[in-house]
């Protein structure tokens, strides 16, 4: 009993880290109908530069501020350098380009700052907690995370829903003609989906990285994990992209934990595919007529 | 017929094209072409009057490439040894080539290196898969693969004679750790944290021979691949704990002991750990000098764990070897120079002394065979900064068979590094030895080896 | 000057030679060519020349599949590697358990790897671009872990051994492996290009621009984007298999996602949809790691840290800049100045090549396209 409640929290945890990913990568599809391959891999830079940061004697929480700036700076230049050429292209171009983008980042961070494991300080304890006589696997720092990734959702919910703003991007990013035309300013919309959702990325990466220690491709597996979630939830829909994540997260722990700890790759991918043999646009989103 | 003459003139353009490609590929090849070997080493390949040619296949990149400073500080050694006159008059050239712990790649390296470098010999490459990949390949050629990077049990058969290790076998690794566990928490339940491949299987093995089966209640295993790193060791970690187990002996890489030490301490499980001595450097799994708050990592379960080491911690320099090792890689490698030693440059040292000392046995009439026969005679003699002699013979292709049990302690002196200050070690008890056979663990007297004069005066 | 372009115009007006108007024929004679052209070249290499040789054929099967599938028929895959690795498993199995010769194992490696396509391929029919991108990128991921599942069969992380085929005594056994991997090559080379001339060809490329369009004009759209699956997957399994023997073995660390990653960016320097661009992407692919990175890093003498990512570093550019500034690649940009080269020699004068590209291709002339319309789309 003890065994199922310990990997399930721990599946709550990992579910909650995957569902920042996840997130991360609906924000952009929202605001610029594009999947952000490279998020990872820009979050990893980010986080390398917190840790500079860090050794430099800072205290942890200006690290933190430090990155998620970072972060969305990152973003915004990402999508002017990058993206907004391939606008109107076909979106293969757009998958190909920040793919590539997560290749160099990679190649990048290992000729700057070597391929080395480097620890990460968490900023609360990561022990788990006692309740009565038993251990539970749940730390202050998994509140945090909990906590965290959370608000991330709600802020984004509140954006999409409830401000102009968030209504804009979303007319941005499926009507851009049609937007234009009502005189909405679509670059300086379509810069900020992709900063913010850099943001989203750089806090996934903050809250796992001490668990997985710093290296350049540290955010590799978390992607995939996180592409998972976003499947799963719907690549719309905020909401989903928690649900999927959490889904993600116990699906991994309990075939790890009951089959084997090897076949969590591929439990992650049976998911999907299940997942899209079900409902292709995921669970949670609404279902739009295909454009012709 | 203004369609058609553009349309022949596209279907021109692209005989054009073409050509240029085929121009292209001749082109490639005529630049990367290289002329046959050397006329005077016909008799020998990769051998002249004045020079040897070797090679090796190391992960300078890819997901082991922290150990991409070995093999620069094995030919540091060959340039100290070209610098006071060579091997018996020849000059060592090393081509170090970057297979990225991939098999593939490291099989077109070795072909690169057998075709087109002619090396006399492949010494000190690293990794089993990538290894085993050109095993028969080497052995196929009667090009010696010596001194390789891996414990595997695998290097030492009568089938691939021109093969042989450096590393001691994770079997061995796995009998002293079994043995000391069985000595020293008999009727504990034991739990096991293996890698899922050779390494963690030819552990197992060693382990079982000295642990009851009946005291281990629960044997868990990791893929040594980042996709495993996310979900945590979560499952792995929470089966041992609910199994009861209160020693856990792993045979895992650096990354994932630390990793377990994380999810142990999340769960609240603090069993005492065992860990195999390829993760026996507190530096790389990256174990903090002081618990501090909050604390990453569960750096308190690995304050008491035992772990293994075949020969001094680069940081000990008291130790004459660590001396003549950091003193000759100062001057020879650039790396050392700017950031200090590290335990994999350590090895590296041994590895390229040990490559000289053979090359020097086989004597001034240098042929593969007889190298191969200077190391079954004389390997026993070959002097090293480990804790026991070198076990070549013309039967045993395993260089280290010992072991010194340390145990880690955030009391003990720590590990300076310029990353960082690490947990220190303990030695406990005496140096092991024994064989990946049947044999049982023995304990071994003497000293470790001095430092030959020839050595520490030229370094 | 006038002069020499009107004799110029007089020698373009009567070509002294044409190729054959029927595809089969035409890509029969190119291939005849570069028969006795590669006989010469590998005859003249060292042994290690050939091997690598022996690799850009290799390279060319497995870019040649990728091409087809994501330049013409508008689907990407990120996992091309895993396809490989069940084509390589399938030969070395193949070799542990039977005694057959070399060209049955490999026609049964295509046959598997296709089957295995046609899984991957029948849901990421329901699929659209980043979905499947994703989802190929997880089975390149998974793909090895299940040889380390089932360890007893594939042989665990020693894998299985597949030994160099050896031929007649006379020819070293670099050159008849080349010869057999250039020969798999050439093949792969001549069927695919008759199959995009071919009623498939067409459904592909229908497929690829407007799936609407496509199935109103009575293209299964389904099955169609499966049959592309399933043939680049089995290419990609023959090159797989091909690896195996260069390699003399697979285990499941033999296939990592580089080799996805490579392969996609030998496509884009290549020239995406272009048959005759793989060439190029395969000669990076085997010469950028192994011998371009490091005597780059050599001669800028950058550190071994920098130096052991500039591979990585140089694949990622490619992928980035190629697809921004160069989308029709170094094929691409070879037809754009030839084109400009024959017209200056037309009797026509310079023709307005934008105008005429992007012209519905009606004529025959231009179905005969051997790539696939990469100038008339540059979006890929």
């Amino acid at each position: 009993m003890q065994f199922f409640l310990n990997i399930t929290l721990g599946g709550i945890a990992t579910g909650m880290i995957v569902a920042a990913v996840a997130l991360g990568l609906v924000l952009i599809f929202r605001a610029t109908n594009i999947v952000n391959f490279a998020q990872g891999a820009m979050a990893m830079m980010t986080t390398y530069i917190a840790y500079a940061v860090l050794h430099k004697g800072s205290g942890y929480w200006l690290a933190f501020v430090v990155a998620l700036a970072t972060g969305l700076l990152f973003g915004a230049l990402t999508q002017v350098v990058l993206i907004r050429p391939l606008q109107g292209k076909s979106p293969l171009n757009a998958i190909i380009v920040t793919f590539g983008f997560l290749i160099f980042l990679e190649g990048l961070a290992g000729a700057i700052w070597g391929s080395q494991t480097r620890t990460f300080p968490a900023p609360f304890s990561e022990a788990g907690q006692k309740i009565g006589n038993t251990q539970i696997a749940f730390s202050p720092f998994d509140v945090f995370v909990v906590l965290a990734v959370l608000a991330l959702m709600i802020l984004m919910l509140v954006l999409f829903r409830g401000t102009d703003l968030g209504l804009r991007m979303r007319a941005v990013a499926f009507a851009p003609e049609t937007a234009r035309l009502l005189g909405v300013r679509v670059r300086p919309l379509l810069t900020l989906g992709w900063a913010l959702s850099a943001a989203a990325g750089v806090l996934a990466a903050l809250l796992v990285v001490p668990t997985s220690s710093l290296t350049p491709n540290f955010m590799d597996v978390i992607l995939i994990y996180g592409f998972t979630a976003a499947v799963v939830g719907g690549l719309d829909s905020p909401v989903g992209a928690l649900v999927g994540g959490l889904a993600t997260g116990l699906s991994l722990a309990y075939v790890g934990g009951y089959l084997g700890g090897s076949l969590e790759p591929m439990a992650a991918l049976a998911l999907v595919i299940v997942s899209l043999m079900i409902r292709p646009e995921g669970l949670f989103a609404r279902p739009a007529p295909r454009r012709v | 017929m203004k369609r058609f003459s553009l349309h022949s003139a596209r279907r021109r353009a692209r005989l054009y094209a073409t050509g240029v490609v085929a121009c292209a590929v001749v082109g490639t090849m005529a630049l990367t072409a290289s002329g046959p070997a050397n006329a005077a080493s016909v008799s020998t390949p990769g051998v002249t009057a004045t020079s040897i040619s070797l090679g090796a296949t190391e992960p300078l990149t890819g997901v082991a490439a922290n150990y991409n400073d070995i093999a620069p500080a094995m030919k540091a050694v060959f340039a100290w040894a070209n610098a006071h006159g060579g091997v018996n008059g020849r000059q060592i050239n090393l081509t170090i080539d970057d297979d990225q712990y991939t098999p593939s790649i490291t099989a077109t390296m070795t072909h690169q290196l057998v075709l087109q470098n002619n090396i006399f010999a492949d010494v000190g490459s690293l990794g089993t898969p990538t290894q085993l990949q050109v095993q028969p390949y080497l052995n196929g050629l009667k090009v010696p693969q010596l001194f390789i990077l891996s414990g595997c049990n695998c290097w030492s058969s009568s089938k691939y004679p021109y093969s042989s290790g450096l590393q001691t076998p994770y079997t061995v690794d796995g009998k002293i750790l079994g043995s000391y566990v069985a000595k020293n928490f008999s009727g504990e339940k034991v739990g096991y944290f293996t890698q899922d491949d050779e390494f963690g299987f030819d552990a197992i093995k060693g382990l079982n021979m000295e642990i009851k089966g009946s005291s281990v209640v629960s044997k868990q295993t990791y893929v040594a691949s980042t996709a495993a790193y996310v979900a945590g060791l979560q499952s792995q970690v929470a089966a041992l704990q609910a199994s009861g187990a209160k020693v856990v002996v792993l045979a895992a890489i650096p990354p994932f002991v630390g990793l377990f030490a994380t999810t142990a301490a999340t769960l609240g499980y603090t069993p005492q750990l065992v860990i195999d001595g390829v993760a026996g450097d507190p530096s790389a799994i990256g174990a903090p000098a002081a618990l501090t708050t909050p604390a990453p990592n569960g750096q308190a379960l690995l304050n008491g764990a035992i772990t293994e080491a075949g020969g001094a911690f680069e940081d000990q320099t008291s130790n004459p070897w660590v001396r003549v090792a950091t003193k000759l890689l100062t001057k020879y490698d650039s790396e050392v120079a700017k950031n200090g030693i590290t335990g994999d440059e350590l090895t590296g040292f041994n590895l390229g002394y040990l490559v000289y000392q053979a090359l020097k046995a086989a004597g001034k009439n240098l042929t593969r065979q007889g190298l191969l026969n200077a190391i079954a005679a004389d390997g026993k003699n070959f002097a090293n900064s480990g804790f026991v002699p070198y076990s070549y013979s013309s039967t045993v292709h395993f260089g280290f068979e010992g072991e010194q049990l340390y145990k880690m302690s955030a009391t003990a002196t720590p590990i300076t590094l310029p990353t960082g200050t690490f947990m220190g070690v303990t030695p406990v008890g005496p140096v092991y030895y024994t064989s990946p056979g049947a044999g049982p663990v023995k304990v071994w007297h003497s000293a470790q080896d001095k430092v030959p004069a020839s050595l520490s005066s030229t370094a | 000057m006038g002069e020499l372009r009107k004799k110029a115009q007089g020698l373009a007006a009567k070509p002294w030679f044409r190729m054959p108007r029927q595809p089969m024929l035409r890509h029969l004679s190119y291939a005849a060519v570069a028969v006795v052209f590669l006989y010469f070249l590998t005859q003249k290499l060292s042994a290690f020349n050939d091997y690598e040789v022996g690799e850009i054929a290799f390279y060319v099967v497995a870019l040649a599949g990728l091409t087809l599938l994501t330049g013409v028929n508008g689907q990407i895959s990120l996992g091309h590697g895993g396809f490989m690795a069940v084509g390589g498993f399938t030969l070395a199995l193949l070799v542990e358990h039977t005694k057959w010769n070399v060209v049955p194992e490999l026609a049964i490696a295509i046959v598997t790897s296709a089957l295995v396509g046609a899984l991957i391929g029948i849901p990421a029919t329901r699929l659209r671009g980043p979905y499947l991108a994703g989802m190929t990128l997880m089975v390149a991921l998974g793909l090895p872990y299940l040889t380390n599942q089932y360890d007893s069969f594939f042989g665990g992380d020693q894998g299985l051994t597949t030994p160099q085929p050896i031929g007649p005594a006379s020819i070293n056994p670099e050159q008849w492996l080349a010869w057999i991997q250039l020969a798999c090559a050439l093949i792969v080379l001549i069927l695919l290009g008759n199959l995009l001339r071919s009623r498939f060809g067409r459904s592909f490329r229908a497929v690829r621009d407007d799936e609407i369009a496509a199935s109103l004009a009575g293209i299964h759209v389904a099955r169609t984007k499966v049959i592309a699956f399933m043939v680049s997957a089995g290419c990609a399994g023959l090159a797989g298999a091909l690896l195996a023997l260069s390699a003399g073995g697979v285990n499941s660390a033999e296939f990592p996602l580089s080799i996805s990653i490579y392969l996609l960016a030998g496509m884009v320097i290549g020239g995406t949809g272009s048959l005759m661009g793989v060439w190029w992407g395969a000669i990076l692919i085997v010469y950028l790691p192994t011998s371009w990175a490091p005597s780059l890093a050599n001669h800028f003498h950058v550190n071994s840290q920098v130096s052991a990512n500039l591979a990585v570093i140089i694949f990622g550019l490619v992928l980035v800049v190629g697809m921004l500034v160069a989308p029709g690649g170094i094929q691409g940009a070879l037809r754009w100045v030839a084109v400009r080269v024959g017209a200056y020699f037309s009797p026509d004068g310079v023709p307005n090549m934008k105008l005429s590209l992007q012209e519905a291709p009606t004529d025959r002339a231009v179905h005969d396209s051997e790539s696939v319309t990469q100038a008339d789309k540059p979006g890929v």
